[in-house]
Formats: structure tokens, sequence, C-alpha cells
């Protein structure tokens, strides 16, 4: 599958590896493998507690607003009253979390928190999720220059590492705001949903259906369009599942380095625990502890998830 | 090989090329740029436009780009603008400090993570393996920095094992002769001073390694399974060779390959970790650069060779790896 682009130097690995995955997951076009593939998910403890984990997750941050006791910007006076920076009042009766630092209730921040940092996650991996196919498909669909440049492109976006690329992309916009971090870390992963999405479609060129509905002289955009590029999306699928757990990872890191949202009511996981739980970790390590365990929770949840979607459409694993 | 080697080298210069391009002309592109950034927004148009002329940013773009990429050749970076020294001197100050941190994770993820990644494959479904898969995702899963502070609280605060912060007890009378510190101690026969720096580097090591000895783990264990299955070690124990044997010269030799490349890619996830994890420690490497070069006013010049650096590091390092494939693997070296 190195075929149109040739040998070429940049991480090279990476590409070798996302191409290793296309092929293993690029074959799971036919109707009745993914099926198959559903029924063996439903089987597997390891996919159910992942689904089981988002689910809570998703609900948590649609019904926020139900589950939540006050209004998570809401700065109540009887918590600020005691606020000093060596102290940051805990538990109370109606503050069953306490208060964060800036005398808000803690516990409907960090339930908030699902919806912003289901939104931050979301809209990055599907910002990257879209550019990324429209890329890999022109590159698959059209070949010729137009695939090595955009093969080109996504090299240069390869080489340098993904976290570093994001802070990068940050540092370069003269202002971070909320839409810098989402765009920052979507950008990451263009270059890795285009070079899965080209490979997929590489492969379903040369495979029997596609050849079937040539011979039938179908047009060629409808071939692209409703044969090769919906069975070449089940790889892309599967690696969305698992960017969202990345994507939420370098939204936290961001906000640590001080590249983050610059809004101090947004109450999101990674900026809570990027901000302020690092700073008064010494005061009240639970303003770090809570959304630290939150975070690793929702990205575990989408990595088992994600990692049992990829095994459960590997054909190896077919019976 | 030769040809290989050579085109490989060919095609990083050319990315190393268009990146820096598209890094010159969006720093250009910015609204107010290096200047404002300098200056704040209160400066008074005369300042501004004294200092825009200093750094020459009055010139045609073409111009500047020409300058530019005959500095880049001859490594000159310029001025850092926050302290005003030469960008190259302020990076190899740094260097060391990064690559000494960086090395020790590496050790630590590599030396734990194939032997630990071997023992959960071959004991394949019982507790201890299951223990192992559950670790390892959890390492993938915990924001670093989280881990950093977590390790810190514990280890320095609560318990006071490890020093908080720093690369060497400040007093200690060491003698600086290459930058690093536990090699200096050596080289210069003070091994109080190795003693010291070894034991600052013990946290944010452990803390940098976590995400590639997760990765390498989980990676040894998927390949030695895989190689587990293949015929030729049924082969191996149909000829009735000892078990030993067939681990050493079949299993392990075979099972490492795709061990070889994920390390190679790791050391992305190293130089993007060694940024969090100096944060966290006050480390005061090539990490601490960065962050220091974006907060409070951009410092361009810095930040611009800083991530040509990490281009080239990330790429030299997986080229060297994938010339060690064909050391490593026979196979390589016929195609």
């Amino acid at each position: 599958m190195s075929g149109i682009g040739g040998i070429s130097t940049l991480a090279d690995h990476k590409r070798r590896r996302i191409e290793e995955l296309t092929a293993r997951t690029s074959e799971a076009g036919g109707v009745s493998l993914i099926r198959d593939a559903g029924r063996r998910l439903l089987r597997n403890p390891t996919a159910m507690v992942g689904a089981i984990i988002i689910l809570l997750f998703l609900i948590i941050a649609i019904f926020a607003p139900l589950v939540a006791p006050h209004d998570p910007v809401q700065r109540f006076p009887e918590l600020t009253k005691d606020l000093t920076v060596d102290s940051i009042p805990g538990a109370t009766a109606g503050h069953p979390l306490g208060s964060d630092p800036l005398g808000r209730d803690f516990a409907s921040r960090m339930i908030y928190g699902a919806r912003q940092t289901l939104f931050v996650g979301v809209l990055a991996t599907f910002i990257g999720l879209l550019f990324g196919v429209v890329l890999g498909a022109i590159a698959g669909a059209v070949g010729g220059w137009l695939d090595v440049l955009i093969m080109r492109l996504t090299d240069v976006m390869l080489a340098l590492p993904s976290l570093l690329l994001a802070i990068t992309l940050v540092a370069l916009a003269s202002r971070s705001t909320q839409w810098t971090v989402i765009i920052a870390v979507a950008v990451v992963n263009v270059p890795i949903f285009a070079r899965l999405l080209r490979g997929s479609m590489l492969a379903q060129r040369e495979s029997d259906h596609v050849l079937a509905a040539r011979a039938l002289g179908v047009r060629r955009r409808d071939i692209v369009l409703r044969h090769m590029l919906p069975n070449s999306l089940t790889a892309v699928i599967v690696q969305a599942t698992l960017t969202f757990a990345v994507a939420i990872l370098d939204a936290a890191a961001l906000s640590f380095l001080g590249l983050g949202d610059p809004d101090i009511n947004r109450a999101e996981w990674g900026l809570m625990l990027g901000v302020d739980g690092v700073r008064y970790f010494e005061v009240r390590p639970e303003l770090a502890y809570l959304p630290a365990l939150a975070i690793i929770f929702v990205a575990l949840g989408f990595t088992l998830l994600g990692e049992s979607m990829r095994e459960a459409l590997d054909p190896k694993n077919r019976r | 090989m030769v040809r290989v080697i050579l085109r490989r080298l060919i095609q990083l210069v050319v990315t190393l090329i268009a990146l820096t391009t598209l890094v010159f002309f969006w720093l250009r592109s910015l609204p107010g740029g290096p200047v404002d950034a300098l200056l704040g927004e209160r400066a008074t148009p005369q300042t501004r436009e004294l200092l825009t002329r200093a750094l020459g940013y009055d010139q045609p773009i073409w111009t500047q780009y020409g300058r530019f990429v005959k500095n880049v050749v001859t490594g000159n970076f310029g001025n850092s603008i926050r302290t005003g020294e030469p960008v190259m001197d302020v990076i190899s100050r740094s260097f060391p400090a990064t690559i000494e941190l960086a090395v020790a994770a590496i050790i630590i993820a590599i030396g734990l993570g194939i032997p630990l990644g071997y023992i959960a494959a071959r004991y394949r479904g019982r507790m201890l393996d299951n223990a192992t898969i559950i670790v390892t995702l959890i390492g993938i899963s915990i924001p670093i920095f989280f881990l950093g502070y977590l390790l810190k609280d514990l280890l320095t605060q609560n318990i006071h094992i490890f020093p908080p912060s720093g690369r060497i007890t400040t007093g200690m009378d060491n003698t600086d002769v290459t930058g690093f510190f536990v090699l200096d101690g050596l080289l210069t026969r003070e091994f109080d001073a190795t003693a010291d720096a070894l034991w600052h580097l013990v946290l944010p090591a452990i803390t940098l390694a976590t995400i590639p000895l997760a990765i390498i783990i989980r990676i040894t264990r998927a390949s030695v399974l895989d190689v587990l299955d293949e015929d030729y070690i049924r082969t191996a124990d149909a000829k009735g060779l000892r078990n030993t044997t067939i681990r050493k010269r079949h299993v392990l030799r075979n099972a490492l390959l795709p061990v070889v490349t994920t390390i190679g890619l790791q050391t992305g996830a190293l130089l993007a970790g060694a940024v969090l994890t100096e944060k966290v420690y006050n480390w005061g490497g090539l990490g601490t650069l960065i962050t220091d070069s974006i907060s409070g006013g951009r410092d361009y010049p810095v930040l611009q060779a800083l991530i040509l650096l990490a281009a080239v590091v990330f790429i030299v390092v997986n080229l060297l790896v994938d010339l060690s494939y064909a050391v490593i693997d026979p196979r390589v070296r016929v195609q």
C-alpha cells in the first residue's frame, strides 16, 4: 500500500502504522462484516464497559442543568466569606464538594464540566475528521499531483510530534480562545484521518464491488460517493473514537501550559485541572483530583470502545 | 542502502524547508507580530517604528525571507526578543537538561516496558496480564502533568524522599563541563554531584516515561502474542528445542521488531511530554524554554528555532530507527 506516495522521509513510521491500521480495517467493507462486528462488540465486556462510561458521560453532559445543584458561574457569599489563598472551603450544606477558588459551587462545575468537555472533544474530533476525510478522499479518489501535494502536506504536519504541533499552532495565534484550542487540537489529527481514509480508498479502488460497479457503467462520481467513501469510513470512525480521548487530554495539556481558554467562567475539566487544579494542589487537592479522574474515566471509556471496535472489525478475528 | 539513506536525507531537507517557510510566513501574517508582542499595546508609534526598523521588519517580505533562509542555513537564528541573547546560546544552554531527562525516561520505558510486556504475554489471560493491561490503559489516559503533581505531592511533600524541583541542589559545588549534570559529576569525579543530580532526575523521568512505558508494554505484549502464534515457533517446539532457546532466539528476536519502531515514534511523545514535565518540576530545559517563550509575549525567534529543532530531532531519530532495522532484520537488507 505504500504505492502512490512512494517512500518518503517524514514520520514514515507514523504513516506506516496508519497504513497498517487501514489494511486491517479497510476490508471491513461488507455489511455482513459490520453486522458481525456489532454482534461481537455486544458480547465483548471491554467494549461494554467503554460504552457504559461514554453513555454516563453523555447523560451527565446533556442533563447537566437538571443534575447540578447550582449555576456553575454563580459566586456564593457563604463560600467566598471564608475564601483565602491558603484555604478554600470544603463540603458544606448545599455544597457537597465545597467551593472552587472563586467561591463557586464545585460540584456544579464538575457536572457542567462534562458538557464543556464533550463540546471541546466532539468539535476537535469532528473538525479534524471533516478536513481529514475531505483531503483523504480527494487524494484517494483523484490521485495524480493533487494526491502528491496532499500527502506532502500531511508529511509536514507529521514532522512535529502532535502535542508540539498543537502548542505551536496556539502559540502562533496571537491570542488564545476556546476556538484556538479546539482548532489546534483538531488540526493535529487532520493528517492522521487524511492518510487513513486515503489508504482505505485506495484499497477500495481495487476491490471487486468497485470493479463490478465500474463494469456496470456507474458514473465515477457515484462510485466514489456511493461505493468507495461509505465503505472506507469504518476505519475513520474507529480512529475518531480514539481521537476523542487524545483530544481532551491535549486540551487539558494546553490549559496547563497557559494556552487554554482564558474565560474564567468556563467550566471544562481540562481547564479546571490545568489552571486552578495544579495551582491549588497543596491547598485543596480535590480541585485537581476530581477533574483528573473525570478526564481519565472518559478517555479510558473512549479508548476501550475504540480499541474493541477496531478488534471487532479486524477480519483476522472473524469466525 | 546508501541510496535509500540519501533519498531520505533529501526528503528531510525538503520537509524542513517547507516547514520553515510555513512558520516564517505565518509569523509575519499575524496582526501586530513580534513588535506588538514585545512592546505591548500601549507603545507609542515612534518606539514601534524604531523597533520595527531595528528588527528589519520594514523591509519587503522577500528580502526578509531571503535573509531568514541565509540565517537558518548558517545556524544564525537572531537574538531572543526576551533576553537579547543569541537564540543559539539560549537553546544550547537548555539542550543538555532536556536530553538528560529524555534519556533517563527512555531508559526507564525500555528497561521496564519490554520485560513487563513479555511477562504479560507469557501469562496471557491471567491476573498479572489483566492487571498490566488495566495499568497501561490508565497510563495512556492520565494527563501526565497531573501525574507529575501527584508524584511530587506524595513523595516530596507528604514523605520527603525526593527533591520537589530543579536539576541539582542549589549551592552544590559542581563543575559544569558538558551541561549534563550526571555526566559532569562522573567526569570530574564529583560523585556527590552525580548522586544529587540522579536523585533530582527520578521523579521527572518517571513522569515523562509513563506514556512511552505504557505503549511499549502494550506493543511488546501484542507482538509477543503474535509471534507465539507463528508456525516457526511450533516447529521449534516440535524439534524439541529447549524452552529458553525458543524464547530467546525465536520469540524475543522476532517480537522486538515492532517494538523498535514504537520506540522511535515515542521520541515524539517525549519531546511533547518534556514541555509538560519540565513545567511541573521547574526543570529548566527546552520545554521550559518553549513555555517561557510563549507566555508573556511570544519570543518568535526562539520559538521558530525550537520548532525546527523538534522537527529535526524527531525526523532524524525515526531515520535512525529505520536504519537500525537493517541491522536487526535481515529481510530489510535484502529489499
